[in-house]
């Protein structure tokens, strides 16, 4: 990966600067079952194409936020801060 | 001896350098390479060939093929012929028994030897198995390029820097120069980047100029490492221009590898840039239209050309021969000529790698006889002769018939024979024949070997070049150092603001993550434990993270991050803390002290502090609450005073009241200790009462001095750690892994499951569910041995669980641990065995503090 990806705060810096955190995934909201504790714990859909990630400018300013990025291409479509509580 | 003054020569007459080859100490001038030095010195031979020891000499002068390479003040395959000649050089030759022109090993070119046939490596060197350490041996001797200084040291920096350009233009002939002008034309941030020193001076208005530097390659996002010597320049690029170039192509002909033999460019700069004779005598053959222009250059250096050669005519034989490896005659169709410099023009092929590197696609041209770039990505482009522009169709044999070696591949020292072998073994395929023969695996990687390698192919297949297709190039395109490729980049060594009052003390440091800590002071840890049990000990713990935790939802943030439960807590108390992970994992731990309603002071592990920030301000990304989160880390220094006579030393230090009543075991406060403010956390971190400060870092070596003169004695990191184990302490990461959660790490009584929701929650009501498999505990052993960690446990001669932590406790008079048991086993008192240097050790379980279980001391 040698990238450039865009953090909201501090426009587009080589990807080196950022630390991946994974695709985007729901939390279940109260007492899952083991299945579905399981599924969000360990299980990802590891797309071939779009999909929404956490990225932290960790090198940067430090802010957190979600990019959509083509796995494929490593085009980033879209960086966005994230809206807390969804 | 020179020639008079070139017009653009590079050398500076008036500026003599000295330098050694070997035991001879040999002049040359400023501006000169260390090639062209020694050239001027009589010097033709300048390395032996990789396999057969054959000698070699100048054949490109470019830095492209490996004929030049030599040790240059320690530092092995330097090109010698673009290595810029410094004062006091010491330059070696290289694979080498012997003397250059002496070469011993040589013996391997004229009898053949093992080496001879290609695939030799996959074939001979199998049988009988026993003789391969010997074959080893004698193989890594004579083969290989080179020889690292094993005591070469850290004698030489290397750093990454990363940059970025609007326009990056690589490659810094017309065309290159031109594109950066017109580039630089609309705004700034145009770099130029060229190999060659002659452009180091070059002034080009608006462009800056890197040179001597090379461009290693092209990565995904227009990412290009540029080796500069001894800084790697990361160059982001919005648009990149490739003005490579074309790399001049040799023939293939019997004896194109004897010293004398010469591409047009080698003649041409040593003519030109070091004003040097090339030869006495010269032929010049060129498959190309170039052959009139060579034969002036070198006439106009007073050299004489008897015969030129123009080979479109279609000459068919053609070979040359030497005496000691240098070239005396050649033969052209039965025609004999004398001479000690043989030109070769073999046309050029674009130097395309970089571009292919970017994902353009390289096709053959079948007007031109050369591979050219197509279909380039977006943002990439260009321009000059890389992209076929300019290049003249050359008209040669693939291979000219004519008795003795004839090389394809110099590098690997690979024949026209053994490629016909290999395609008559089946290689069929260029890539699979490739790693057959490893033509093209060498250290000019396939600049000058093919576009050969493919015509031979396609001559000996019957077949076309577009059919062959080319190997992959690959960076990097031209040789790196690797020490370049390592040069720092973000891995800081952390010491603490007390590292040399630890090294003046004469503490044995280690590494801890990124921190360098004191293991002990003196020889025997046990005396920095005893002198804690009894009397004042002091560590170093700044390197504990420390984080800032304010705001109105402080508390709620707490609340959701940790199993405990932090709301109620009382402004100036603390309570430990553990943090897990959603899946129930043991992330890390520490305590955290609430220093006002909407502030709290969490501190972590020494190596937690980054993680734990992170994880922090990720959650609260998701979850949004109004509170930040503040690293102070590297601000504040820590001290642990721990013993019976911590609170009396502290107190004479303080006018603050320390009495037990009023600073309470798990109290935090705000006290001045020798005039410096500080958080005090009463905190039983070893067991003994004890008082953790912390403090801006610029006070820590002053605060440090004050109690050392007070009577403390520092105590190091395997004194904590016995001190730790004593009381039964868990480390997370040691005695726990990604297996363990709270229930089976003997901590049930933390998570607080009636709270709404915490971070790992889930994964908790699972696990109480279940029975755990295994259970940490602690075990005193029945010997006076102490297992390795991560010794296995063994219950009834068979194979039960490990040990994580064990020392020998001069306060317990045992050796205690912590180690994995089946949940059956486990019980108080239980027996078990331990293995211990190939015999087993028996053991018993011991639940709780292996001293002063009450706590007593510590509360005190
Ligand atoms: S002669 Fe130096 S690299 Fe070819
Ligand atoms: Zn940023």
């Amino acid at each position: 990966m040698s990238f450039v990806l865009a953090c909201p705060h501090c426009g587009p810096r080589p990807v080196d600067e950022f630390a991946y955190s994974g695709e985007v995934t729901r939390r279940p909201q109260s007492s899952p079952t083991l299945r579905e504790l399981t599924d969000y714990v360990y299980f990802r859909d590891n797309v071939a194409g779009r999909q929404r990630e956490w990225w932290q400018h960790r090198q940067g300013c430090g802010e957190w936020f979600l990019a959509e990025r083509d796995t494929r291409t490593n085009e980033i479509i879209s960086v966005s801060l994230p809206k807390p509580g969804t | 001896m020179r020639l008079p003054a070139q017009p653009g020569e590079l050398i500076d007459r008036a500026e003599p350098l000295g330098f050694r080859l070997g035991e001879y100490r040999l002049e040359g001038f400023r501006g000169d390479t260390i090639g062209s030095a020694l050239f001027a010195n009589g010097r033709r031979v300048f390395s032996r060939s990789f396999k057969y020891h054959r000698p070699r000499g100048l054949l490109c002068c470019s830095g492209h093929c490996p004929n030049c390479m030599m040790t240059v003040d320690g530092v092995p395959n330097v090109r010698v012929c673009v290595e810029p000649l410094r004062e006091g050089a010491v330059v070696t030759p290289q694979n080498v028994l012997g003397r250059l022109d002496m070469d011993f090993l040589s013996v391997v070119d004229k009898f053949g030897g093992p080496f001879t046939p290609v695939g030799f490596y996959y074939r001979t060197m199998i049988r009988p198995r026993f003789m391969w350490p010997v074959y080893e041996k004698f193989l890594r001797g004579v083969a290989g390029l080179g020889r690292l200084d094993e005591h070469a040291g850290h004698s030489r920096r290397y750093d990454v820097e990363h940059r970025r350009a609007r326009v990056l233009v690589i490659g810094g002939g017309q065309a290159g120069r031109a594109a950066a002008l017109a580039a630089a034309t609309a705004g700034p941030g145009v770099v130029l980047v060229d190999e060659s020193v002659r452009l180091a001076d070059v002034e080009l208005p608006g462009v800056e100029v890197l040179a001597p530097a090379r461009a290693l390659g092209i990565w995904e996002g227009k990412l290009v490492p540029v080796d500069s010597g001894t800084v790697l320049y990361r160059y982001r690029a919005e648009r990149i221009i490739v003005a490579t170039g074309t790399v001049e192509q040799p023939l293939v002909f019997p004896g194109n590898d004897l010293a004398g033999v010469m591409l047009p460019e080698a003649a041409r700069r040593l003519i030109r840039d070091f004003s040097l004779r090339p030869g006495q005598r010269a032929i010049v053959l060129a498959a190309d239209e170039r052959a009139p222009e060579i034969a002036e250059t070198l006439r106009e250096a007073g050299v004489a050309v008897p015969r030129v050669v123009d080979l479109r005519e279609g000459a068919r034989q053609l070979e040359a021969h030497g005496r000691r490896g240098h070239v005396r005659r050649v033969v052209v169709d039965g025609e004999e000529t004398k001479c000690d410099l043989v030109v070769v023009s073999g046309g050029r092929q674009p130097a395309y790698s970089l571009l292919s590197q970017a994902g353009g696609r390289v096709e053959y041209d079948e007007s031109l006889k050369v591979f050219v770039p197509r279909d380039l990505p977006a943002g990439i482009e260009a321009v000059g002769s890389v992209t076929g522009e300019g290049i003249v169709r050359a008209e040669g044999a693939a291979a000219y018939e004519g008795s003795g070696k004839c090389f394809v591949c110099i590098c690997e020292d690979v024949t026209t024979k053994d490629v016909k072998r290999s395609i008559e073994e089946g290689f069929d395929s260029i890539e699979l024949s490739k790693r057959y023969t490893t033509v093209t695996m060498g250290p000019c990687q396939g600049k000058l070997c093919q576009l050969p390698s493919i015509h031979l192919y396609a001559h000996e297949l019957h077949t076309y070049e577009a059919t062959i297709g080319t190997t992959t190039a690959r960076p990097p395109w031209a040789p790196v150092e690797l020490g370049l490729l390592a040069g720092r980049h973000l891995e800081p060594t952390r010491r603490t603001s007390l590292h040399f009052r630890h090294e003046e003390l004469g503490a044995r440091m280690m590494w801890a993550g990124p921190w360098k800590r004191p293991y002990a002071y003196g020889e025997h840890p046990e005396d920095e434990v005893r002198t804690v049990h009894e009397s004042l000990g002091v560590i170093d713990v700044s390197t504990l993270g420390k984080l800032l935790v304010e705001g109105p939802e402080a508390a709620q943030l707490l609340e959701r991050l940790y199993p405990n439960r932090f709301a109620d807590l009382k402004a100036g108390r603390i309570r430990y803390g553990v943090l897990t992970s959603d899946g129930g994992r043991i992330m890390d731990d520490g305590t955290v002290a609430r220093l006002a309603d909407d502030l709290y002071y969490v501190t972590t592990t020494s190596t937690g502090a980054d993680a734990v920030t992170a994880w922090f301000e990720w959650w609260n990304a998701v979850w949004g609450y109004d509170a930040e989160i503040v690293n102070v880390t590297g601000a504040l220094a820590a001290l642990n005073l721990a013993g019976p006579r911590s609170r009396d030393a502290l107190q004479r230090l303080t006018e603050d009241e320390l009495s037990a009543d009023e600073f309470r075991y798990l109290d935090a406060k705000h006290i001045e200790v020798a005039g410096v403010p500080c958080l005090a956390l009463r905190i039983g971190f070893v067991g003994e009462l004890g008082y953790e400060l912390h403090f801006p870092s610029s006070a820590a070596e002053y605060l440090w001095d004050r109690l050392l003169a007070d009577g403390a004695r520092p105590f190091g990191l395997e004194p904590q750690r016995i001190l730790r184990l004593e009381k039964g302490h868990v480390i997370v990461g040691q005695d726990t892994d990604s297996e363990s959660n709270l229930l089976s790490a003997g901590m049930p009584w933390l998570p607080k499951m009636d709270k709404d929701d915490f971070v790992g929650k889930f994964a908790l009501e699972h696990f109480a569910e279940r029975d755990e498999r295994e259970l940490l505990v602690g075990f005193t052993m029945e010997d006076d041995v102490v297992p390795a960690e991560g010794a296995q446990i063994v219950v009834e001669g068979q194979p039960a669980g490990r040990v994580t932590s064990a020392r020998r406790s001069e306060q317990v008079g045992a050796v205690i641990g912590l180690g994995w048991l089946p949940r059956d086993r486990a019980d108080a008192g239980t027996r078990f065995e331990v293995r211990v240097d190939r015999r087993l050790v028996g053991a018993r379980v011991h639940h709780g503090a292996f001293f002063d279980s009450a706590g007593e001391r510590m509360r005190s």
